[in-house]
Order: C-alpha cells, then sequence, then structure tokens
C-alpha cells in the first residue's frame, strides 16, 4: 500500500478512492455551487483540493460526505455507488470538517467513543481504537476533560482522532491546520504523513499552499463550480517559468542594478526583488551581481511557488 | 451490518444527557405534581368530592400522570435533536454508515425512556397522596409506552422543522400544554356542555388519558378500543413522515 513520497505522476491503480463523474449541486436559493465536476483520486494518494473561498470545495467535501444532497452526478467511493451502495461508501471515509463539530459537553474520550459506536464497533474494540487514536494525537493524557475546555488546536486534533477512529481507507481533511501555531501544524503533518504511508488515501484542502505543496502528490484546482486544473504536484510545478526572490545584500544601492534578462527592483536600500527565469537560473545572475560588486548575504523564495501559480490559474 | 450497536450507542447517549442534568429534567415535575396534588387534590378536590364514581384526588392522578410524559417524551427529543443540529453533531451521525431508521428509534427511545420515568417519579408522588391501583397493568402500560412513543415521534418532528429556539418552545407552549390541560386531566368530558363535548372529540389526547385511566381506575369517556386504534394510527403516520424527512434531509442537509 505505501508509496514513496517522491512519486510523481498520477499512477494507475485498479481501484479509485474517489470517482465522481457530472457532478452538480444548486441549492434551493438557485446558487449552482457545482457545475458538473468530474474528479477521480487514487488509492494511496495524498491529493490537495484547494480553490478560493466560494469556489464549492465545502459542497463538494459535503456531498462526498453525505452531508450535502447532490443535484445531480455521481460519486464512488472505493468503488462503492455513494447512493446505492451508500453505508459502505460511509465506512470507507473519516471526515475532519472545517469547522468544530462535535458536542461540546461530552468529554474527549466519549467524543471518539460514541463515533466509534456509530460505525458499529464493539465497545471493547472501540476502547483500545479510542485509545490508540487520543495517543496518537496526544491527547490521552486530557480524555477524561469536558471537550470544551480543550484549546484550538487540541479541538481539531480530536476530529482528527475522531475520524480516524474506524480506520477510513480516506480521509478528508478539511483545513485541518487553519488557526493553529506553526508547531502543532507540523506535528499534524507528520500525523498526515504517516497515515498516507500506511496505505490511507488523504484528500487535503487548505489555505496554506506552503502545504499542499510539501504534502501533496496530486492536485486539483476547482473555481466557480468547476475543476479548472488536474495534475500531479511536480508537472504542475514545473510549468512556473519565473521565480521571485529577495536577496539582502551588503552594500547601500541607490538605484537597482540593470542586469539582462532579469528583472530587478530596489525594495530597500539592501534589498533587492529579483525576478528569474527558469532559462536564466541563479548562477548567471551572481556572477554578473560579483561583477557590478554587489555581495549577496542571503536569498530567500518572495512568494511561494504553488501560491503563484494558484493565482495565474485564477486569473 | 448489525446495527444494535449504533442503536444503543444513540440511546445511551441520550438516556445519559437527561440522566446527567436530573435537577432539570426528573426533579420539576415531581414538585409541580406535588403542588397539583396538593391544591387540586386535597384543597379543591376536597370541595369536589366525586367524578364518576370516583373521589377527585384518585381520577386526576392518571391525567396528571400522562401529561408529565407526554411533556417530558416531547421536550426530551425536541431539544436533544435540535441541540444536536445546532451545534452540528449532527453531523457525527449523518457521515458514519447508521440508517435512518436506527437515528429515529434512538432518538424516540431516548424521549420514552424519559417520559417513562418522569410518569414513575409522577406516580411515585401521587401515592404520597392517594392510593390508586392497577387494574389492567397491558392497558395502562401499553397506553403509557404507546402515549410517550407519540409524542417523542412528535418533538423529533419539531425539532427537524426547528431553525431556532424559539420553534422549539411554541408547539409545547401553544399546542401541548392547552391540549393537555383541555383533554380531562381535571374533569370529565361529560361535565362540559353538549357543544364543547363535540369539540373536545377532536382532541387525541382525550382519548389517550381516558384510556390510560381507564387501565388504572377503570373510568372512561371514551372508547378505549378506539383510543388505541387511534393512538396506533398516529404513531404509524408520524413514524413513516418522521423517516420520510430523513430521507430527504430536511433540516439537516443543505
Amino acid at each position: 500500500m505505501s508509496r514513496p513520497f517522491w512519486s510523481v505522476g498520477i499512477i494507475n491503480y485498479p481501484m479509485k478512492a474517489l470517482s465522481i463523474h457530472n457532478l452538480k449541486k444548486t441549492y434551493n436559493n438557485g446558487f449552482q455551487a457545482l457545475k458538473g465536476v468530474d474528479l477521480e483520486v487514487e488509492d494511496g494518494d495524498f491529493f490537495a483540493l484547494l480553490g478560493p473561498n466560494g469556489a464549492g470545495k465545502s459542497t463538494l467535501i459535503g456531498i462526498i460526505s453525505s452531508l450535502v444532497t447532490k443535484t445531480a452526478g455521481e460519486v464512488g467511493v472505493f468503488g462503492h455507488d455513494l447512493v446505492k451502495d451508500n453505508e459502505q461508501a460511509k465506512r470507507c471515509i473519516g471526515l475532519v470538517p472545517q469547522e468544530v463539530n462535535f458536542n461540546q459537553f461530552e468529554t474527549v474520550k466519549n467524543v471518539v467513543l460514541i463515533q466509534a459506536g456509530y460505525y458499529g464497533i464493539s465497545r471493547k474494540q472501540a476502547l483500545a481504537q479510542t485509545e490508540h487514536c487520543l495517543k496518537q494525537m496526544d491527547l490521552w493524557d486530557k480524555r477524561d476533560l469536558v471537550s470544551r475546555r480543550l484549546s484550538g488546536g487540541m479541538k481539531r486534533r480530536l476530529m482528527i482522532a475522531r475520524a480516524m477512529v474506524h480506520r477510513p481507507r480516506l480521509l478528508i481533511l478539511d483545513e485541518p491546520t487553519a488557526g493553529v501555531d506553526i508547531e502543532i501544524r507540523r506535528s499534524m503533518w507528520q500525523m498526515m504523513r504517516e497515515a498516507n504511508r500506511q496505505g490511507t488515501t488523504i484528500i487535503l484542502t487548505t489555505h496554506y499552499l506552503e502545504e499542499a505543496e510539501s504534502l501533496c502528490r496530486n492536485i486539483a484546482i476547482i473555481n466557480n463550480g468547476q475543476i479548472v486544473e488536474k495534475s500531479a504536484m511536480n508537472s504542475l510545478l514545473r510549468r512556473i517559468h519565473t521565480e521571485h526572490f529577495v536577496l539582502n545584500i551588503a552594500q547601500h544601492l541607490q538605484a537597482a542594478p540593470l542586469i539582462e534578462g532579469y528583472e530587478i527592483e530596489l525594495a530597500e536600500a539592501q534589498l533587492l526583488n529579483v525576478a528569474v527565469p527558469k532559462s536564466h537560473g541563479l548562477n548567471r545572475l551572481f556572477q554578473q551581481l560579483t561583477a557590478l560588486g554587489i555581495e549577496v548575504l542571503s536569498l530567500k523564495n518572495k512568494s511561494n511557488r504553488l501560491e503563484q501559480l494558484f493565482i495565474d490559474l485564477l486569473q | 451490518m448489525n446495527y444494535s450497536v449504533p442503536l444503543f450507542t444513540i440511546l445511551y447517549k441520550e438516556i445519559r444527557r437527561f440522566t446527567r442534568i436530573w435537577p432539570q429534567t426528573l426533579l420539576p415535575p415531581a414538585i409541580t405534581t406535588a403542588l397539583y396534588f396538593l391544591i387540586f387534590g386535597k384543597l379543591i378536590g376536597g370541595r369536589i368530592g366525586s367524578v364518576l364514581g370516583v373521589a377527585y384526588m384518585d381520577y386526576i392522578v392518571p391525567g396528571v400522570i400522562l401529561m408529565s410524559v407526554i411533556s417530558h417524551a416531547f421536550s426530551n427529543v425536541v431539544s436533544s435533536f435540535y441541540s444536536t443540529k445546532f451545534q452540528h453533531h449532527i453531523e457525527e451521525l449523518l457521515v458514519a454508515p447508521v440508517p435512518n431508521w436506527v437515528i429515529l428509534i434512538g432518538y424516540v427511545g431516548g424521549g420514552i425512556a424519559r417520559g417513562v420515568l418522569v410518569g414513575l417519579v409522577v406516580a411515585g408522588i401521587s401515592m404520597l397522596f392517594t392510593r390508586v391501583g392497577v387494574l389492567s397493568w397491558s392497558i395502562s402500560i401499553g397506553m403509557l409506552l404507546l402515549t410517550a412513543t407519540l409524542f417523542a415521534l412528535a418533538g423529533f418532528i419539531n425539532a427537524v422543522f426547528a431553525e431556532s429556539f424559539d420553534d422549539i418552545s411554541i408547539i409545547p407552549n401553544f399546542v401541548l400544554t392547552p391540549l393537555s390541560y383541555l383533554g380531562g386531566v381535571f374533569y370529565s368530558v361529560a361535565m362540559l356542555p353538549p357543544a364543547w363535548q363535540v369539540i373536545a372529540q377532536g382532541n387525541p389526547i382525550i382519548y389517550m388519558i381516558n384510556a390510560f385511566r381507564f387501565g388504572l381506575i377503570g373510568v372512561t369517556d371514551v372508547d378505549v378500543t378506539l383510543a388505541f386504534e387511534m393512538t396506533l394510527g398516529l404513531i404509524a403516520f408520524l413514524t413513516l413522515l418522521s423517516l420520510w424527512l430523513l430521507r430527504k434531509g430536511v433540516g439537516i442537509k443543505n
């Protein structure tokens, strides 16, 4: 089941984790949230579903997880039709929603234990799995605490533990790291990677594009209720022709240096913004700067690469 | 799949919910009914004498018990299911492979449990004031359970449609309470003017209270068989309506 993290391209597995065909959703107020979405996610994939606010991500996830009724189209989860074979399809899915949606008057342990009961897991087994999931999320010592007393990050980890308790084959994470600090975010990334390494297919929506770039192998971008891009993350990133860097330099400059093939602007006296075409590369830039007597102390990416592409695609 | 685990999980959660807050759920009916028996039974009832050949205190006991059952079976389900919707943890159930009928039985079962438990508390309080026996266990328990089921179902439907906390108090305040008080708890239908006797026949609670009263003390204003048939018919109708609402996702899915 496990797949190397560096694998690129969309690999054809015999069973699709998720198969969506011509999915449409029109709400009662007439708003058409999905306008015929076609999407496939491979078994074992770590898949990013990105899009601006109101693009249709939450509606799509809502339909897959049976929280929203579709208007038309077909959804299959590991070969189980969401309508005709609803219970089997649901059994394959674990959902971590965007908003906190557990009973905040229950204890941490009961939140997970009750969810296990809904999936028909016997009490003995449910207790063992609850303990395992809470330990994995570093919440076992909080098990008897009323869940509303947890911090924001802990609440998100509790929702992941709850989603994992029935050992789903497809885990859908709807902005799981929104509003959590960097340390918790890193530990959640680690957890997601580990779950994926153990064979769980993961669909991730996030507004942190760095997160998607770092974790996901394949990506779909949704806008105005339609998939506007679907490809392997690496091949998408290869499409970037120009990268933007910020150079910290030793000298105090009055004007930006002129170097052919590069767009350079002086942001501050010792700070240069440079647009570097992939065809030219960085070596040539450094050679030219050295020739002009400009010493580069450090450099960093001005913007996240996926972010740049995301903006380009949506424009 | 074996649905007993999800069903017992919902039942356990529901019963735990109202037993955990027993001072709010089980204590108030005990105090209220003690006051009913003291004021209507002892102080005023002593001057009324008997109704249909039964001491007034004994006459009101079945109605007071059933009125509490109605109100608590209804309010348990309406408040619990609406809170589940309001806090969005209904989603925990909707994403899981739990069939609609299991959800319905679980919530209605919780309402029945509270209704019956409150009924027992009220019956226990009545024993402090009078000695009402049970003439027919099957009729008494049968009507008690059916009444609790019917109003638990009604509470479920109210919660499905409710969009605010105001919506879950309208039916109890403006429908259930008047129908219960006009349902023959404190008087016999025969005591009403002829025109009101006809109107009273449209109140389903009259049938339930009288059938339950017949089961306990052997007096009734209505045909007990008709009362059972009507209650069962209403339960069947509300069950089908609830399942249809769940299937359509009314009030719980977009």
